[in-house]
C-alpha cells in the first residue's frame, strides 16, 4: 500500500470537517478560535502535499506552496494574538465568554 | 514515509481534533489542540517540508498555544456548566458537517489524477537543503510580501496595545 496525495487531501479535508463542526457546535469563544486554527492548519496541509506532489523544474518540491504557508502561519499567529485580545476587552466588558450571552447584534 | 507511520499520526491528529471539540474544559481542549498541532508537524516532515514542520512546532505548538492557555488562565474559565443544547442548533451543525464531509470525499474520488504515488526527490533524505531552499525563495520571490508581512506584524502588536488599554473609547 503506498501513500498517495489523495489519502493526504482526505486527511486535511477531515481535519477542516472537524474545526468546521467545532466552530458550529460549540459555544465557548475561545474554543470556537480554537477550531478556527485546525480550519487553517488544514488547509495549510494540504498546501505542502500539493507542493510535493508538482516538482519543481529542477526536481525538488514546488516552494512556492511552502511560501504560502510559511505567510499563512505568519498571518494567523498574529491573528490570535489580536483576537485573544479582543476576547480579553469583551470579557472585561461583559465577564462571559459565551456567544449566546452577547447578542446586542441580534435583531 | 511508511504507510503505518501516515496512518498512526493521521488518526493521533484527527483523534485529538475531535477531542478539542468534545472537551468541556478549555484547558484540556487546548492541551488536545498542542498534540494535533504536533501530529500536523510530523506529516509535513513526511513530505520532506522540514522547515515547515519546524515552525508548526515552534510557532503554533509552542508560541500560540501558550497565549491560549495563559488567556484561559487570565479569565478564570472553568469547565462549562451544562447549558441546554438546543436541539435545532445541534442537528442543523451535524447535518452541515456531515453533508460537507460527504461532499468533499465525492469531490476527492472525481480528481484522478491525485492516485499516483508521490513522485521522488533527486536528492537522498538528510541531503536536502530545504531551509536554504525556502530562504532563497522568501528573500528573491517573494521580498516584497514578506516586508508587507513585517508591517502586519508590527500593526498587530500596536493593536494588541491599543485593545488592552485599560478605557476603551
Amino acid at each position: 500500500m503506498i501513500i498517495t496525495l489523495n489519502d493526504y487531501l482526505l486527511v486535511s479535508g477531515l481535519l477542516f470537517t472537524i474545526g468546521f463542526s467545532g466552530v458550529l457546535l460549540r459555544r465557548n469563544i475561545i474554543i470556537i478560535f480554537m477550531c478556527l486554527e485546525l480550519m487553517l492548519n488544514a488547509a495549510n496541509l494540504s498546501l505542502v502535499a500539493f507542493s510535493r506532489f508538482h516538482l519543481a523544474a529542477d526536481g525538488l518540491p514546488n516552494y512556492n506552496g511552502q511560501i504560502l504557508v510559511f505567510f499563512i502561519i505568519t498571518v494567523a499567529a498574529a491573528e490570535v494574538a489580536v483576537g485573544l485580545a479582543i476576547i480579553v476587552a469583551l470579557y472585561r466588558a461583559r465577564q462571559t465568554t459565551h456567544v449566546e450571552d452577547i447578542n446586542s447584534l441580534k435583531f | 514515509m511508511s504507510p503505518i507511520l501516515f496512518w498512526l499520526f493521521s488518526i493521533l491528529m484527527l483523534g485529538f481534533g475531535v477531542l478539542v471539540v468534545v472537551h468541556r474544559n478549555p484547558v484540556a481542549s487546548a492541551l488536545s489542540l498542542v498534540v494535533s498541532f504536533l501530529g500536523l508537524a510530523v506529516l509535513f516532515v513526511s513530505l520532506d517540508a522540514y522547515f515547515i514542520g519546524v515552525i508548526q512546532v515552534l510557532v503554533y505548538a509552542g508560541a500560540v498555544m501558550v497565549l491560549f492557555l495563559f488567556i484561559i488562565m487570565l479569565l478564570d474559565l472553568k469547565a462549562e456548566e451544562r447549558r441546554k443544547w438546543n436541539p435545532l442548533a445541534l442537528a442543523g451543525g451535524a447535518f452541515v458537517t456531515l453533508s460537507f464531509a460527504a461532499l468533499l470525499i465525492k469531490v476527492l474520488h472525481r480528481f484522478p489524477d491525485a492516485d499516483k504515488a508521490f513522485p521522488p526527490l533527486p536528492v537522498k533524505v538528510g541531503q536536502m537543503e530545504d531551509v536554504h531552499n525556502v530562504g532563497m525563495m522568501l528573500f528573491t520571490n517573494y521580498n516584497l510580501p514578506f516586508q508587507v508581512v513585517g508591517v502586519l506584524v508590527l500593526v498587530a502588536t500596536i493593536g494588541i496595545v491599543v485593545l488592552s488599554k485599560k478605557e476603551l473609547k
